[in-house]
């Protein structure tokens, strides 16, 4: 399974936990589960029309990915808050 | 004592106090985030509308402010589909117990039952065939104005920019137009007359005389004495028709106050001067209200969310806020005016209560 990696609201939102063990072939089929098992976070990370919100950046491994970016069971998935979105 | 919930770029704040001295701030809640609305239902709730740059635009509510705030369910768009919802522009209590309506962008209604926890999309006006023909302004497409009939839950009139007026009779299943007598400098002169992308910046009821609902245009005062359907000029004696914030006297049909603006090129208030028009005859005459605002060397803008009364009559109280993070109010319907706050973020909205 893939590491995602939560912080902040985020982290609350999905039972105040940070790290969530997940199954998964891309990053945008990790985020759906995240908000699948975590209803309090539904569109806090993807939006309704199911895009990646445009100021939460995704990083696997530590660099930076898009919800295309496919992954495997020993990758690390961090969700953050973009530098983009600071005003 | 009069209670203000002021939406700003950096959280909400609550400001309490009595007209003709600066309110106290009592709660600020959301800290850092842009707030766009927030209002206290009849049923004493704070609803408030924030849009996370992060996390997307989301609706709280809670009964105290300094307290557990919970997220509204159901204020999103149709899921797979291309549009998502960008922002809530404004939250208005409904003419029934626990009826909230929430305007959001992209021209869109959602409707609460249950006093503002959870919302359901209105399905006429989402899916109206014109939908896609409806622009953006500057701000999004945003559905801002949602004014009530009271007495008559089933009949809302709402604005939205710029896709014009749209009415409803019957709860909203079915919508209507209501723009003509609209003229939008901005368009060609041959524009077609069944062209949606109207600009309306604000419209307020008058509670008294319901069928009367005076509006400020991207570029013009109307009002119309048909709940609507038409509309007329009546920006003669302003300095400038151009302008987002206006509020109206619940005891006057005849009143309404405005706060204009240079022009769309150029959104502040007029000669360096800071004035609040007002009519007490349904705009055939307009009369420019300063005494106690700033007279020199003040360029404001003032937002189209950021006016709002409380009361009625001679003892009508009024209350704008500018981006510029400062507040006026007034207790004597706008004769007399007194600084309410200063150096708050910048000022998105105000309610009163």
């Amino acid at each position: 399974m893939a590491l995602v990696r939560l912080r902040g609201p985020l982290k609350r939102l999905a039972g105040d936990r940070s790290e969530h063990a997940i199954d998964g072939a891309s990053v945008g089929e990790l985020l759906t589960e995240i908000e699948r098992a975590h209803p309090a976070a539904k569109g806090w990370i993807l939006d309704e029309s199911g895009a990646l919100r445009r100021h939460i950046n995704v990083f696997v491994n530590g660099e930076l990915g898009g919800q295309d970016t496919r992954v495997g069971a020993d990758d690390r998935i961090d969700v953050l808050p973009a530098i983009s979105g600071g005003r | 004592m009069t209670e203000l919930l002021v939406g700003t770029k950096k959280g909400l704040f609550v400001l309490e106090g009595a007209p003709g001295a600066a309110f106290e701030p009592t709660a600020r809640a959301f800290a850092g985030e842009p707030v766009e609305y927030a209002v206290r239902t009849p049923a004493g709730r704070i609803l408030a509308s924030v849009t996370s740059p992060f996390y997307g635009p989301k609706v709280f509510y809670a009964d105290d402010p300094t307290g557990e705030w919970e997220q509204a369910d159901g204020l999103a768009l149709p899921e797979g589909g291309d549009a998502a919802l960008e922002r809530v522009w404004v939250l208005v209590p409904g003419e029934q117990d626990g009826l909230v309506y929430a305007g959001g962008d992209p021209g869109a209604l959602f409707v609460s039952h249950d006093g503002g926890a959870r919302f359901e999309l209105n399905r006429g006006l989402w899916e109206q065939p014109s939908r896609p023909r409806w622009q953006p302004g500057a701000g999004g497409l945003c559905l801002h104005s949602i004014s009530t009939w009271p007495g008559e839950p089933d009949r809302l009139a709402l604005a939205i920019s710029a896709a014009g007026v749209w009415l409803t009779d019957d709860g909203g299943e079915t919508w209507r137009r209501g723009n003509e007598g609209l003229v939008a400098r901005y368009l060609p002169e041959d524009a077609p007359d069944d062209e949606v992308a109207l600009c309306v910046h604000r419209i307020h009821r008058a509670p008294q005389r319901p069928e009367r609902i005076f509006m400020q245009f991207h570029g013009g005062v109307y009002r119309s004495d048909d709940a609507g359907e038409t509309w007329n000029d009546i920006a003669d004696g302003l300095p400038s028709d151009f302008g987002f914030a206006l509020a109206i006297d619940p005891a006057d049909g005849d009143s309404a106050y405005v706060i204009p603006l240079v022009a769309d090129v150029d959104r502040v208030t007029p000669d360096g001067r800071v004035r609040v028009y007002e009519t007490r005859d349904a705009g055939a005459s307009w009369t420019p209200r300063g005494d106690g605002l700033p007279s020199k060397n003040a360029y404001l803008t003032v937002l189209r969310e950021a006016f709002a009364w409380k009361g009625e009559g001679a003892g009508l109280e009024l209350y704008f806020g500018a981006t510029s993070g400062a507040i006026y109010g007034s207790g004597d319907a706008g004769t007399s005016w007194f600084g309410v706050a200063a150096t708050l973020p910048p000022v998105h909205s105000i309610s009163a209560t």
